[in-house]
């Protein structure tokens, strides 16, 4: 056989048959990318707010969610995504009314929420399937994405971006300088809402947060899909200085991690999700040691300059 | 919360009629009462836990008054705060130019486009500070003195009338604190309002002509030489320290405290 296509054959085979031949892997893949567009950047939006942990813990909040839409209609995605979102924001939103109104810290009032929503999910779902449901909640499945689930995904994803990019200017603000926030504009007439109190700000983002955990519960499972979102986010944070390369960078780190599991997950014969989440694992370690921000300075300390 | 219907008097910028803010039914600030004169530039003053921080941020708005009222010509927009340095976050991939663009939130909010008046106007500020060139640098590379002057030069962008200023010159060099001085001096010429917490006596002496002295209660407040007496000082120094868990219930009504302060200094 010639050179090239010996060369050609190599990298097809392994690389890009598994997604010509099977329309699942397609769906699959394409709900990946599109999850790492938008889940991605929120992860970093999430590290800057030294809330890196929330994304874990509203991935337990959905599940009393996920659980009641699985007790209604079985197995429907539908149903299982919608309660899995209100749940989600039901417990976001009453976390922030419990930090504005005490003396309690946005992670301590989360904690205790969650954790009730966590045992809630369980009870619910331990009394009424099987232990494979469970399974099959919290770890989902990348190549049972149907045609139903891609929607979603996508439909996520689109709202996500648009929204992310619209909120840009005071999610940043509110991020970096709440009191500087709360110092403004604080009347009452709705337009100017959207100046004022950051709690409109922060609780607008942590139900993007939400719904993007949702779109990956089938994907990634529930537990799986913050593995997508926090870890490029804090990868990407190790390379770059401003906050717009970070963006791109998780999202691209995001994308690498999910096309490269899927495949592995492919010939090796491993559930996709962890196993996307070990990609997006091993990019972590490589970032950790070559990024600007990770050990490289201290591997191969560069010279310094006059000034 | 602040009242921003405006106080009777139109010369009179902030208004105080009983302000008490406690933390947990103990008070920080009790039954204060006074008012800043529009275009005033008052140093406050007073001993660690005498209430300075608290009494900015119940001025600012930040804070929910356990008594009494905060009464300020000013909308929100007109007003800069300007905290300790310590909470913000360094290691935020911001650059100094979007750090002090974002002082025009006011006028910007969240969507408005951001003109090259605008711009020109971060560029001037950045000026004014001397920080020019250092436009492209993250807020995490900078020491706090060029930090603190990242946040003045965010004041002056922002543009406000009411200026309230938490220890603005703590760690900061002579230098410095020579510059950010002159500037304040300036606002106080463009007959803005500022209100600036302050440790060093003799700074507030040669430099801000009005002074409250706090020990969680008002000690004085007037003209600087009036206030900054031995007697007072001595008062203050007594009054702040003393904390007692089981403290009887406050029962000075409004009226009586009315009374009091009418013959107050």
């Amino acid at each position: 056989m010639h050179p090239l296509h010996t060369l050609i054959d190599a990298i097809w085979t392994p690389l890009v048959a598994p997604f010509v031949e099977f329309a699942f892997m397609r769906r699959a893949l394409v709900a990946t990318l599109a999850l790492s567009l938008s889940a991605a950047p929120l992860g970093v939006l999430l590290t800057l707010r030294r809330m890196s942990l929330l994304g874990d813990a509203l991935s337990h909040a959905v599940l009393p969610g996920v659980a009641i839409g699985f007790m209604v209609s079985g197995l429907s995605l539908t149903a299982m995504a919608l309660g899995g979102a209100l749940a989600g924001m039901f417990v976001a939103a009453l976390a922030g009314l419990v930090t504005r109104f005490t003396a309690l810290k946005e992670d301590a009032s989360l904690a205790a929420v969650y954790l009730v929503a966590l045992a809630l999910g369980v009870m619910l779902i331990s009394g009424h399937g099987t232990q494979l449901d469970l399974l099959h909640i919290l770890f989902g499945s990348a190549l049972g994405v149907d045609r139903q689930g891609l929607l979603l995904v996508a439909g996520v994803t689109t709202v996500s971006v648009l929204l992310l990019a619209a909120l840009y200017r005071g999610l940043v603000l509110e991020s970096f300088d709440p009191t500087f926030l709360n110092t403004q504009a604080r009347n009452r007439s709705a337009p100017q809402a959207w100046r004022a109190g950051g709690w409109v700000w922060q609780q607008t983002f942590l139900m993007l947060v939400v719904i993007n955990l949702v779109a990956g519960f089938q994907t990634l499972g529930t537990l799986m899909a913050v593995g997508l979102m926090m870890l490029p986010a804090v990868s990407a944070r190790l390379w770059h200085e401003t906050l717009g390369a970070q963006l791109l960078n998780a999202s691209a780190q995001a994308m690498l991690a999910g096309a490269a599991g899927l495949l592995l997950s492919y010939h090796l014969d491993t559930p996709s999700g962890p196993t996307i989440i070990g990609c997006a694992g091993a990019l972590y370690a490589g970032s950790l040691l070559v990024a600007p921000g990770g050990w490289r300075p201290r591997l191969w300390p560069q010279r310094h300059r006059v000034a | 919360m602040v009242n921003t219907a405006a106080p009777a008097d139109a010369g009179v910028a902030i208004a105080l009629d009983n302000l008490t803010v406690s933390y947990r039914s103990h008070p920080a600030l009790h039954h204060i009462s006074g008012q800043f004169a529009a275009g005033s530039l008052t140093a406050v003053v007073g001993p660690n836990g005498a209430g300075k921080s608290t009494l900015l941020k119940s001025l600012a708005g930040l804070l929910p008054l356990a008594g009494g009222s905060v009464k300020r010509a000013l909308p929100h927009q007109r007003v800069a705060y300007l905290p300790q340095l310590s909470e913000l976050d360094r290691s935020f991939p911001l650059d100094v130019r979007d750090c002090v663009l974002l002082g025009l939130w006011g006028s910007t909010g969240a969507w408005g486009r951001v003109t090259q008046p605008l711009l020109a106007r971060v560029d001037t500020a950045l000026q004014v500070v001397g920080l020019q060139g250092f436009e492209r640098r993250t807020v995490g590379s900078l020491s706090s003195g060029q930090l603190q002057r990242v946040l003045f030069a965010r004041l002056l962008v922002q543009d406000a009338e009411l200026i309230l200023l938490d220890e603005p010159f703590s760690a900061m060099d002579a230098k410095t604190t020579a510059g950010l001085l002159a500037l304040v001096q300036q606002w106080h010429q463009q007959r803005r309002t500022v209100v600036a917490v302050l440790h060093d006596n003799a700074m507030v002496r040669t430099h801000f002509p009005q002074t409250l002295l706090l020990a969680r209660e008002r000690v004085a407040w007037g003209a600087t030489a009036d206030v900054l007496t031995e007697p007072h000082l001595a008062r203050a120094r007594a009054v702040a320290e003393a904390w007692d868990a089981d403290a009887a219930l406050c029962e000075v009504d409004t009226a009586t405290a009315q009374r009091l302060y009418a013959h107050g200094v």
